[in-house]
């Protein structure tokens, strides 16, 4: 391990450890109203400060921050079985099918695709499902593009060859030859997708059209801290919104120096 | 070109089809009825009959498949519905919104590109300087940071705790007519806001090409022919690497839409993004969906239009339609 790597990675392990760890730690109702303790402003005692309801907003981010993470993995995740599927049709039978397909792939690359989202979330309600179905939906291009342009480069290589003259079969090859070279780029692509991922939940949150507004999204947390920005309470928007850029920031961060290390023609600029 | 062309549009037009199906498939397995939508506060006295007779006449009731093709032909003959959260033809809705919104995102693309040529060809100029590592270090950030966020920043620093800008909206309050500075000192904050959140793939995309044309033949031929430094670097070394700039901007638009659905709606600034946000909150399909469909087909003329600029540009390139 790098010791570049080591504060994106302290920052991803605090978080996470955060989320999971916040109802033993900090055991503290999250929806509990405390009105004689309304639009404090960060101190001792609520690190966040309070917002309009009295409820603190740092122990709320966390709250929120296991949210838009969840919501995050499992998009990720979705978009990249779909993505994967797609990428190895396109790669694995080549020719026309692989032409249409990136031709198709290119031009969904070139659809507005908040629009999109807001459309699939306001057709379905806004709920986690629908949220995870929007981000999903719009986000497995890039893992469906890798996915070809492995299998396409990995085809003429000549342990394929090899392994066909071997007599080996097609569902061995698959699993065998094929398999372990595109798993870590398509583990890396899933990473990256999850900072992709939260904004956009968070920006369908924030609009009103993602979660349910009493769960302490990211999101939901900075549309409810804008009525309080105008009676100067900047922090109840403020801090949720540190949280995203802070984590976002050390994923993207991580990634890139793993993206280096299997791929060490290009180097990342990207150093914390 | 021709060739170009058509390719490009045998792909656009079928995956423009299929997005309009699958809205309206969305649209149809909704668990919302237009009919005690439309019926609003009355849906209480409303008796059975009559909500029935509003469905007959709506039409809703038919089969899926000829909805549907009611739904386009009414679309591409320019009859684009009845917006049920606004009252008030979709049309209409539109066309006093969509100026509002091309202004701003006009605007954005100027201020991007401008400044991102300027920064990013100084940045590519003293590589690994200060100023250098400065913005990559900025664009990073400004890529990490969602839109909404920054505006609602922006807000309570420049327009609530300085004054220098009003927090939103497109004229002052008490104006009665729309005057050119009034609109430019609203405007100000919310085209700085997209422009920053825009810019930092923008400028990396320049500092990097310029960087790597300083490298090229005819650069060190410029150099060697003593022009000046600014002649070499803006005429010489920023041209070539200008070229693959245009298609960018066709790619990076989807972005920029997105975008300013968010601003707009910080803002409260009276576009077709904000009024698309007004349009999913109050489940109103016709609205939602002729926006959605008419800014993916705005989006993906104004790419074909960026990749024919880009081949019109220079000969040698040939674009894969």
């Amino acid at each position: 391990m790098d010791k570049r790597d080591v504060t994106p990675a302290a920052v991803i392990g605090l978080a996470v450890a955060a989320c999971l760890l916040v109802p033993v730690i900090w055991p503290l109702d999250q929806s509990a109203v405390a009105l004689d303790n309304i639009s404090q402003a960060p101190s001792l005692t609520d690190p966040g400060g309070t917002d309009d309801l009295g409820r603190d907003v740092l122990h709320r981010s966390l709250y929120g921050l296991r949210v838009s993470l969840l919501v995050g993995v499992v998009a990720a995740l979705v978009a990249t079985v779909l993505g994967g599927l797609i990428g190895g049709v396109a790669g694995l039978l080549g020719g026309w099918t692989d032409r249409i397909l990136m031709r198709v792939i290119d031009t969904i690359a070139a659809l507005p695709h908040l629009l999109l989202g807001i459309f699939i979330v306001a057709m379905l309600r806004p709920s986690l499902g629908a949220v995870v179905l929007s981000v999903a939906l719009t986000h497995w291009l890039s893992t469906a593009r890798i996915v070809r342009g492995e299998l396409l480069s990995l085809r003429t290589r000549p342990f394929i060859d090899a392994a066909i003259t071997g007599g080996a079969s097609r569902a061995r090859i698959l699993t065998r030859h094929l398999l372990p070279h595109v798993l870590p780029k398509i583990a890396l692509a899933t990473t990256l997708m999850v900072p992709h991922a939260v904004w956009h939940e968070t920006a369908l949150s924030f609009l009103g059209l993602g979660l349910p507004p009493h769960l302490a999204s990211l999101g939901n947390m900075i549309n409810d801290g804008q009525r309080s920005l105008l009676t100067g309470a900047w922090w109840a928007s403020i801090v949720p919104g540190l949280v995203i850029v802070t984590v976002t920031l050390a994923i993207a961060a991580l990634a890139a120096r793993w993206r280096d290390r299997l791929d060490p023609r290009v180097r990342a600029e990207l150093e914390l | 070109m021709i060739r170009l062309i058509r390719r490009r549009l045998a792909v656009a037009l079928p995956v423009l089809l299929a997005t309009s199906f699958g809205m309206f498939l969305l649209g149809a397995a909704s668990p919302i009825d237009p009919a005690l939508q439309y019926a609003g506060g009355a849906v209480s006295t409303a008796s059975e009959e009559n909500l029935a007779q509003i469905r007959a006449n709506w039409g809703v009731d038919d089969p899926l498949p000829i909805q549907y093709l009611r739904w386009l032909t009414n679309l591409i003959g320019g009859d684009l519905g009845w917006s049920t959260s606004r009252h008030q033809p979709v049309g209409d809705v539109i066309a006093a919104r969509a100026g509002w919104t091309l202004l701003l995102i006009g605007l954005t693309l100027l201020v991007v590109l401008l400044t991102s040529l300027l920064l990013g060809t100084i940045a590519a100029y003293r590589r690994g300087g200060l100023l250098d590592r400065g913005l990559r270090a900025a664009a990073y950030a400004v890529e990490s940071m969602p839109v909404f966020w920054l505006a609602l920043a922006a807000i309570a620093v420049l327009a609530l705790a300085l004054g220098w800008f009003p927090a939103g909206g497109l004229t002052d309050i008490t104006a009665t007519t729309t005057t050119l500075s009034d609109v430019a000192h609203h405007l100000a904050l919310p085209v700085t806001v997209l422009a920053i959140s825009q810019a930092p793939w923008f400028l990396l995309f320049v500092r990097d090409a310029v960087a790597e044309s300083l490298l090229e033949d005819h650069v060190l031929a410029a150099r060697a022919r003593g022009l000046r430094g600014r002649t070499v670097l803006f005429g010489h070394a920023l041209r070539t690497a200008l070229l693959p700039f245009l298609t960018l901007i066709g790619t990076h638009l989807p972005e920029l839409v997105g975008g300013s659905v968010l601003v707009e709606t910080v803002f409260s600034l009276p576009g077709l993004g904000a009024v698309s946000v007004q349009a999913a909150l109050g489940s109103d399909f016709p609205l939602l969906a002729a926006i959605t469909l008419i800014t993916t087909a705005v989006v993906l003329a104004a790419n074909l239009l960026t990749d024919i600029a880009y081949t019109a540009a220079d000969p040698r390139v040939r674009v894969d339609g």
